[in-house]
């Protein structure tokens, strides 16, 4: 096998790991900090990319565009928190009825077509994929950095407010959130715009990497988040207290889930077969506190079989 | 002032569940009232808490706190009216957060939430004096997760968070029943030094009919979602286990249907 065609696409992934790392952020609020597993994000994860691709391709100032992307996403979040709390739709449910939604939403906005290409020497995108061997400044791992670098910093001020300590109650401990007065359907619902619309960002940023927008690539994106948080709990969990550095822990955890996929593409996996890889995974990560708790029971003697 | 009039809720209404847990409710307390509630299983105690807090909505009747109407706000427009310790130590703090966290939270209740910081220099300093008056050790700990406390010290936790901001009526809802008997004395304790420092309307639910006699000036008996028996001041102090217990024979015609309550 060929070595350096491996390290040839290591800055690839790690670019790639990056953006997505700012949608596996977005992925954390909802699953870690709410306690709500929100499948919004397989459907936000093209919004995002098609607001702001279809503005710029209209003349709109890339900044401006970006912001607009954030903005659809808050809507898509604010869309499945109205299903869920003021509806009473399961949240898992509330998700998917929003991210369906957003499949015919996302062609709507991009004039009806599968994908829409948005080409680097016509517009200013923010990253590209052609520069990601270039020692500059325009380098997209240098500007994702960045990107991560202040949106760790604003959430983990946030989180720290009033208003972010309601929305971690919530998440902890409903029944006391609501005795202390916290309107924890307005904190849930807030949640969930907060987490769509860094989902958004990530997801423009990303269609600036790839050069285009597809209605397919936030397909699995939920999987690609959880994959991220579960890899940095079980590498950085000992080690990463603080809450900015967990959510830097989040973003290396999608790195370094590219970097797997990257290695294992290079061994020779079919493409095509990727998604299934990565669903396995996260469904034995996901299972190992729960065998944990089994075994232990047992062994403790305590019949744990039935309510492990 | 507390005023609960006719208050009717029936769980799972027309199922082979149904279940009628308040049934024309009236209670009236005064502001220094110090009210310990006991009953049988089922009688309607917890339930009459919850529907005071605004846990689900009430079928029939008003709820009315200082002049208040709160019959039909949502529980977190309650709260800042009322303090809250539950039976579950689980319940009234939230495991994940810091023992500060956790008091800061309860600091604004009722307050807007804003994006001014979550805990202050100032608010440490008061809650570090706050938590030495527990004798718990809990002062230097600070920053430690709430979940790795013991019930006893959470229950501590919740009472101080419930009077933090002084409430209109505090609502113990057998906040000593999951905690061995020699914890479970000190934090009732530590309820009584609380409501009586502060001077709180007070409703305090209890399984232990002893309990029930020695603390609080006023003693009410449920039973089938109604109040029927009412034992205030000097006649309270004389009451003892068995003429509580012939008492309440004669006012239901049932047996004291509690076990916890005979064997405790």
């Amino acid at each position: 096998m060929n070595f350096s065609a491996l390290l040839n696409a290591m800055p690839g992934a790690v670019a790639q790991g990056l953006i997505w790392g700012i949608m596996a952020i977005g992925v954390y609020i909802t699953y870690k900090v709410l306690d709500l597993a929100d499948l919004t994000v397989d459907g936000s994860m093209a919004t995002g990319g098609a607001v702001c691709v279809m503005l710029m391709l209209n003349g709109v100032n890339v900044w401006l565009a970006l912001l607009c992307a954030m903005l659809a996403g808050m809507l898509a979040g604010l869309l499945t928190g109205v299903f869920h709390t003021a509806m009473g739709i399961p949240p898992i449910l509330a998700g998917i009825l929003t991210q369906l939604s957003l499949y015919s939403i996302n062609l709507a906005i991009m004039d009806f077509k599968a994908n829409q290409g948005i080409n680097v020497t016509k517009y200013a995108l923010i990253v590209s994929q052609r520069n990601v061997r270039t020692a500059g400044l325009n380098n997209p791992i240098l500007t994702a950095l960045l990107i991560l670098a202040l949106l760790i910093g604003i959430l983990y001020w946030f989180f720290g407010t009033e208003l972010g300590s309601a929305l971690r109650a919530t998440g902890a401990n409903e029944a006391m959130s609501r005795a202390q007065g916290i309107n924890t359907n307005m904190a849930k619902i807030l949640g969930l715009m907060i987490s769509n619309s860094i989902v958004a960002l990530s997801s423009a940023l990303l269609s600036h990497y790839q050069g285009f927008v597809d209605v397919n690539m936030g397909r699995g994106a939920i999987v690609i988040g959880l994959a991220a948080v579960i890899i940095s709990e079980v590498i950085f969990g000992k080690l990463f207290r603080n809450f900015a550095l967990k959510l830097t822990g989040v973003a290396l955890g999608a790195v370094i889930y590219y970097i797997v996929i990257q290695v294992v593409l290079w061994l020779g996996l079919n493409t095509n077969l990727l998604k299934l890889l990565s669903a396995l995974i996260v469904a034995v990560f996901l299972g190992i506190p729960y065998w944990k708790a089994h075994f232990s029971a047992r062994y403790a003697g305590k019949g744990g079989r039935g309510h492990a | 002032m507390l005023d609960l009039k006719n208050l009717k809720k029936t769980f799972n209404p027309k199922t082979v569940n149904e279940k009628v847990a308040l049934d024309g409710l009236n209670l009236h307390l005064e502001d220094n009232d110090f009210v310990t509630v006991i009953g049988g299983n089922g009688a309607g105690k917890s339930t009459m808490l919850n529907a005071i807090a605004g846990v689900w909505p009430i079928d029939q009747g008003s709820i009315v706190i200082d002049g208040t109407d709160v019959s039909h706000l949502p529980e977190h427009r309650r709260a800042p009216l009322l303090g809250r310790v539950f039976q579950d130590p689980m319940t009234g703090t939230a495991a994940t957060m810091q023992i500060e966290e956790n008091l800061a939270l309860a600091a604004r209740r009722g307050d807007k939430r804003t994006l001014k910081a979550g805990i202050t220099r100032a608010e440490r300093a008061q809650y570090r004096d706050l938590l030495a008056t527990l004798g718990l050790g809990l002062e230097d700990r600070m920053t430690a997760k709430v979940g790795l406390l013991s019930g006893g010290q959470r229950q501590a936790l919740t009472l101080l968070m419930a009077t933090l901001k002084k409430p209109r009526l505090l609502l113990l809802d057998e906040h000593t029943a999951a905690l061995d008997p020699r914890t479970a004395e000190k934090v009732l304790q530590l309820s009584e030094k609380i409501v009586t420092e502060n001077r709180l309307m007070t409703l305090m639910v209890t399984h232990n009919m002893r309990d029930a006699i020695r603390y609080g000036n006023r003693l009410i008996m449920m039973n089938d979602g109604k109040v029927i028996l009412d034992i205030a001041g000097e006649e309270k102090k004389r009451l003892t286990v068995e003429n509580l217990m012939t008492a309440f024979f004669k006012a239901s015609g049932e047996e004291f249907a509690n076990d916890r309550a005979l064997l405790s």
